[in-house]
């Protein structure tokens, strides 16, 4: 479905990425775990053009979307929740949600849609009408991955969705990270620190360090690799 | 309340202000007998009315700050008088024929200095109604935005001046230069925000001040443009005192087309990616808003209106000179939106009503006019800094769901 083909990307003068691929078929949970600084966020933001590679090739569907705008990206199907949430403050709940379906011009589906979302968390029902700035740090989260779903995306790319929040809070978002996966199919591209939990859900895993994939294989093998055990599962 | 810590406070202010304001209102040089005169009795009527005044002052603060708490915890419901108004439709409609019928009733109760100075309030709910969809609604600090009022200006000027067109062929056209003009400035200020922001558009206003004021050629320079057709009906021919009358109907009608406008854009999905766009870039993008398209749409947009309104500004003065577009005019423009309230049409109006025949009004008082001018100023900031009409964003309940909610808070 998506073929990252050894994409260079620059912030300026320093090089973050030096040479990525990977591929994600349709239907799978893809995690891509890594250090601080390793390139995990860069190669989100590359794969959504809002920070667009200097050379290399992003192929989705088999088309080239690496000279796309972000927005003509994301209305071939490719959404993103951005790292640290970043949902409006000042916009309600519902609200919020409207703008994930911004370029969606079927409103009685975008309403069918609304209603999932609340089925899925059914807090931000409750919340509807509060402003999203209000919401707690997992709430906000949720928002977020709700937002992103209203776009009716066939790949989501998730930005360290477990970021500042509480162990049982992760848990919850990570089940219906799952879920939305076996539910709707949509593919998931999950960008996580925490490796454990991230290589727990998804099917397949990349490594990735300085700016390189450094292995890729399947979650249950990485989980067993001695060397990802030290550097991050904290098993020794 | 009158504890002794509060008189403590109190007296120390007094006792701060006398000393500050020693120099002033204490010593006086008299000149021609070269003797100094010491009025005591002065400072003594500023130590107890300061005194007394921080009483109320701290007074105030007390009860607003209370007020804040009690919305904080959701004690007292955060509905506004205002929003209560317009959502109880018995009091709504009254209210709103009353001003329609105020308002068609003007011109011939007051006098035509009352009616002149309206036109020119309303001229200012035009351009302020404008720059709110900038500042307010897209969150982009414009402080040259006099620079499209002048462009509207000197279209109708020059076009009326080279090719004899009249008011109502210019008044599109200068609404084109404007969102043209708009346009202009957005490009380069696109990758802009903040401080860095204001700065530019600080310098394109006077850019386009700096080429009226010296190309000659163009513009013919400081010495303006004179004898400016004031807007015609039909070729008929009207006095003076009929013509106020007919632009103040035209401003009307002017006005009333903004509102309509700017409410629905408001509202519409450029409203929405605009509210959005003023409160996260990064979100907006992922979100698959065109960054680019919006923004350029706010500065055009916001500047067809400024274009208006200087053509009409224009028609009004029948002179323009480079003189009426300086950086104050931009930031009188900025404050009409600020006190009224950033993002609310209703805001705006009041705030140019307000900014604009406060003044007028307070030629009564000569020469304290500008102070006391400052000092409503001042007073509006610190205790509505939201504007004299915050905007209330639109709310809509499910009364399914009220009994849900009373179990879970």
């Amino acid at each position: 479905m998506l073929e990252v083909k050894n994409i260079k990307t620059y912030y300026g003068n320093i090089q973050a990425l030096k040479g990525v691929d990977i591929q994600i078929s349709e239907g799978e949970i893809i995690t891509l775990i890594g250090a601080n600084g390793a390139g995990k966020t860069t190669t989100l933001m590359s794969i959504s053009g809002i920070v667009p590679p200097r050379s290399g090739e992003v192929l989705f569907l088999g088309q080239p979307i690496s000279d796309l705008q972000p927005n003509e990206i994301v209305s071939l199907g490719i959404c993103q929740v951005p790292e640290g949430r970043r949902i409006f403050p000042y916009l309600t709940v519902s609200e919020n949600l409207d703008m994930g379906a911004f370029l969606r011009t079927d409103s009685a589906e975008v309403k069918k849609d609304q209603e999932y979302i609340f089925e899925l968390f059914p807090i931000l029902a409750e919340r509807r009408n509060q402003a999203g700035g209000t919401l707690s740090g997992g709430e906000q989260q949720m928002l977020a991955v709700g937002r992103a779903l209203m776009a009716r995306p066939r790949l989501l790319l998730l930005d360290e969705p477990s970021l500042g929040l509480a162990p049982l809070v992760v848990k919850q978002i990570f089940e219906i990270i799952k879920k939305i996966n076996t539910e709707n199919k949509t593919t998931i591209f999950l960008v996580e620190q925490n490796a454990n939990l991230a290589l727990k859900v998804a099917h397949r895993g990349y490594v990735m360090e300085n700016g390189r994939i450094t292995l890729s294989d399947t979650s249950a093998n990485l989980m067993v690799n001695e060397d990802v055990k030290k550097a991050y599962l904290g098993i020794s | 309340m009158f504890s002794f810590s509060e008189i403590k406070k109190s007296l120390l202010i007094s006792l701060w202000f006398m000393f500050l304001t020693f120099p002033i209102m204490v010593i006086r040089v008299n000149t021609i007998y070269k003797t100094i005169e010491w009025r005591w009795d002065r400072m003594i009527m500023v130590g107890v009315g300061s005194f007394f005044l921080s009483f109320l002052w701290r007074f105030f603060i007390g009860k607003k700050e209370t007020g804040k708490k009690k919305t904080d915890t959701g004690e007292v419901q955060q509905l506004t008088w205002i929003q209560r108004l317009t959502e109880n439709k018995k009091i709504y409609l009254p209210s709103l024929v009353a001003i329609s019928v105020f308002v068609v009733l003007f011109p011939f109760v007051f006098s035509m200095y009352q009616t002149n100075i309206m036109t020119t309030a309303l001229i200012y709910v035009v351009v302020g109604l404008g720059l709110n969809i900038v500042v307010g609604l897209a969150g982009l600090l414009d402080l040259g935005y006099v620079a499209f009022y002048a462009v509207g200006a000197y279209t109708y000027a020059l076009l009326n001046q080279h090719f004899g067109l009249g008011f109502w062929t210019v008044l599109p056209l200068g609404a084109a230069m404007g969102f043209m003009f708009g346009v202009i400035l957005g490009f380069p200020v696109l990758r802009l925000r903040g401080d860095y922001l204001a700065i530019v558009t600080l310098g394109f206003g006077e850019i386009i001040r700096l080429i009226l004021e010296n190309w000659n050629a163009f513009s013919s320079g400081p010495s303006g443009i004179a004898n400016i057709p004031r807007p015609g009906l039909f070729g008929l021919h009207l006095s003076l005192h009929q013509n106020i009358i007919y632009m103040y109907f035209i401003m009307i009608g002017l006005a009333i087309f903004t509102i309509f406008i700017v409410g629905r854009l408001q509202d519409s999905r450029l409203g929405r990616a605009w509210i959005a766009l003023r409160e996260d870039e990064v979100a907006c993008q992922a979100m698959g808003i065109d960054k680019t398209r919006t923004k350029l749409s706010a500065f055009a947009l916001g500047a067809t209106w400024a274009g208006m309104g200087g053509v009409m500004f224009a028609a009004k003065t029948t002179f323009i000179n480079p003189a009426s577009f300086t950086i104050w005019e931009s930031i009188i423009i900025l404050c009409v939106v600020v006190i009224g309230g950033m993002g609310s049409v209703l805001g705006v109006i009041c705030g140019a009503m307000v900014l604009i025949l406060l003044p007028e009004y307070l030629r009564a008082f000569s020469e304290y006019r500008m102070l006391l001018f400052g000092a409503i100023l001042v007073i509006m900031m610190v205790f509505r800094p939201e504007g004299i009409i915050s905007n209330v964003r639109k709310t809509y309940k499910f009364e399914g769901l009220k009994d849900n909610n009373k179990d879970n808070s």
